[in-house]
């Protein structure tokens, strides 16, 4: 039985999909149109009754939500492919803590601005410019922290890259479509962070793989 | 017996209230540390220097600093798995998995509205501030659409994550409090019938009660 992943175009199941490939965990993928609205469909609602991707199926298993999923296999496969989750008690509660600095601070952020600058017109409603510039602020201000942090970190949760790490790469890697990337590349540690973190072999395969929806 | 340990922030602070909760159900003996936000202290250098983004709570044992209120309960409930509530993060990998599912809901589909809800009927007001009438009306309906899904699930199921009460739970106690027992939108959660017995159920626990009662307390003097 393989794993089946759903929306691989989509940012959020791609921290699912890097995830496997560092786990070197075999899956399916099966598409789901979100500009068509197939998220909202009722087939799909049975398996994520919230209508958001991704959800994945694990034989009879459901499960979903990108986070909860990335660690569930990380846990699960502690025993092969990168070691995602640290050696210790102290060492995960330390990937915990960034990696619910992703999804509380860094995530909303930027969540926003991709869903304005780059979905606002096929997903047919008005690009709020006020949003986009909050967001852009707010966004900023985060990565002065960051680039605080890994002025004497390699990674997020220490000198191992993680979970914590990992969770930003999808959606980071749209500033790039957004002509937002200088927000990185102004920011000498944040910069070389992500220099490291978007070439790895597993960010490299996914993007292959599962191109954006939103080519240039 | 252990050292207690410290968690800064007033428990008024639904993330701080969330730490507590926690560390009652793992029967775990901690310190509260004022932080006085309402002259700034949370944004000042010596605060910064524990929680560089200027929120609470923070916490301390012997081993480790953190922050962010649901990476504390996971680490809490992880290092204390082997007393208080055992069953708080699951006793196997499906159930913990299950808990994690609905810790995310949680923390990203109903802590955004409910929070924003909090801050405006709750908050604002004592604050002295404008109350913004559009974040209101959004926040609510897209805390009913959650909600819906919450009322079909709690029929199926006891708790979120399954038949017992968990992390995934306990994480929705502190906004759901204050919007139950101080605003009018309480009746999002009692009138819904699976959400409304949940919510009881829930709210009804001693740790709970206890963490309402710290919340009452008044504050400690300054210096």
């Amino acid at each position: 039985m393989v794993v089946k992943v759903y929306g691989p175009a989509f940012a959020s199941p791609k921290r699912v999909l890097i995830c496997l490939v560092e786990k070197e965990i075999e899956f399916e993928t099966v598409p789901v149109d979100i500009i068509k609205g197939e998220h909202k469909d009722p087939e799909y609602l049975k398996l994520q009754p919230f209508g958001v991707v991704p959800v994945i199926q694990d034989g009879d298993y459901t499960l979903y939500e990108s986070r909860a999923i990335i660690r569930y296999y990380a846990e699960k496969y502690k025993a092969q492919g990168t070691d995602l989750l640290g050696k210790t008690i102290e060492e995960r509660g330390t990937v915990e803590q960034w990696l619910e600095v992703e999804a509380q601070n860094y995530h909303p952020s930027i969540y926003n601005l991709v869903l304005h600058v780059l979905f606002s017109d096929k997903m047919g409603f008005p690009a709020d410019a006020k949003v986009i510039e909050e967001s852009e602020k707010n966004l900023g201000k985060v990565l002065d922290i960051y680039e605080e942090r890994l002025s004497k970190s390699k990674y997020l949760a220490g000198d191992f890259f993680s979970l914590a790490d990992l969770s930003h790469i999808p959606f980071t890697n749209y500033l790039g479509a957004m002509g937002k990337m200088y927000l990185i590349k102004e920011r000498e540690h944040v910069s070389a962070w992500w220099d490291d973190i978007s070439s790895r072999p597993s960010w490299k395969k996914v993007l292959e793989l599962y191109p954006a929806p939103i080519l240039e | 017996m252990a050292t207690p340990v410290k968690v800064y922030g007033p428990p008024m602070s639904t993330a701080v209230s969330r730490v507590l909760a926690c560390l009652l159900e793992k029967d775990v003996n901690f310190q509260l540390i004022p932080v006085d936000m309402s002259k700034g202290e949370h944004k000042k250098p010596d605060y910064l220097k524990i929680q560089p983004f200027g929120q609470v709570p923070s916490f301390q044992d012997e081993s480790i600093s953190l922050f962010e209120s649901r990476a504390i309960c996971r680490y809490v409930s992880e290092k204390y798995a082997n007393q208080g509530n055992k069953r708080l993060y699951g006793t196997n990998p499906l159930e913990k998995a299950s808990i994690e599912q609905w810790l995310e809901a949680e923390g990203q589909s109903f802590n955004p509205p409910s929070s924003a809800l909090v801050f405006q009927l709750a908050f604002a007001p004592r604050m002295k501030l404008k109350q913004d009438l559009g974040v209101i009306k959004q926040s609510e309906e897209k805390l009913a659409k959650v909600l819906d899904v919450y009322e079909q699930r709690l029929g199926e199921s006891r708790f979120l994550a399954g038949d017992e009460f968990t992390l995934a739970d306990l994480s929705h106690l502190p906004n759901t409090q204050y919007l139950v027992s101080v605003t009018e939108k309480g009746e999002m959660f009692t009138k819904r019938k699976n959400v409304g017995r949940w919510w009881s159920e829930i709210s009804g626990r001693d740790s709970w009660k206890k963490v309402v009662d710290l919340q009452k307390a008044p504050p400690p003097k300054s210096a």
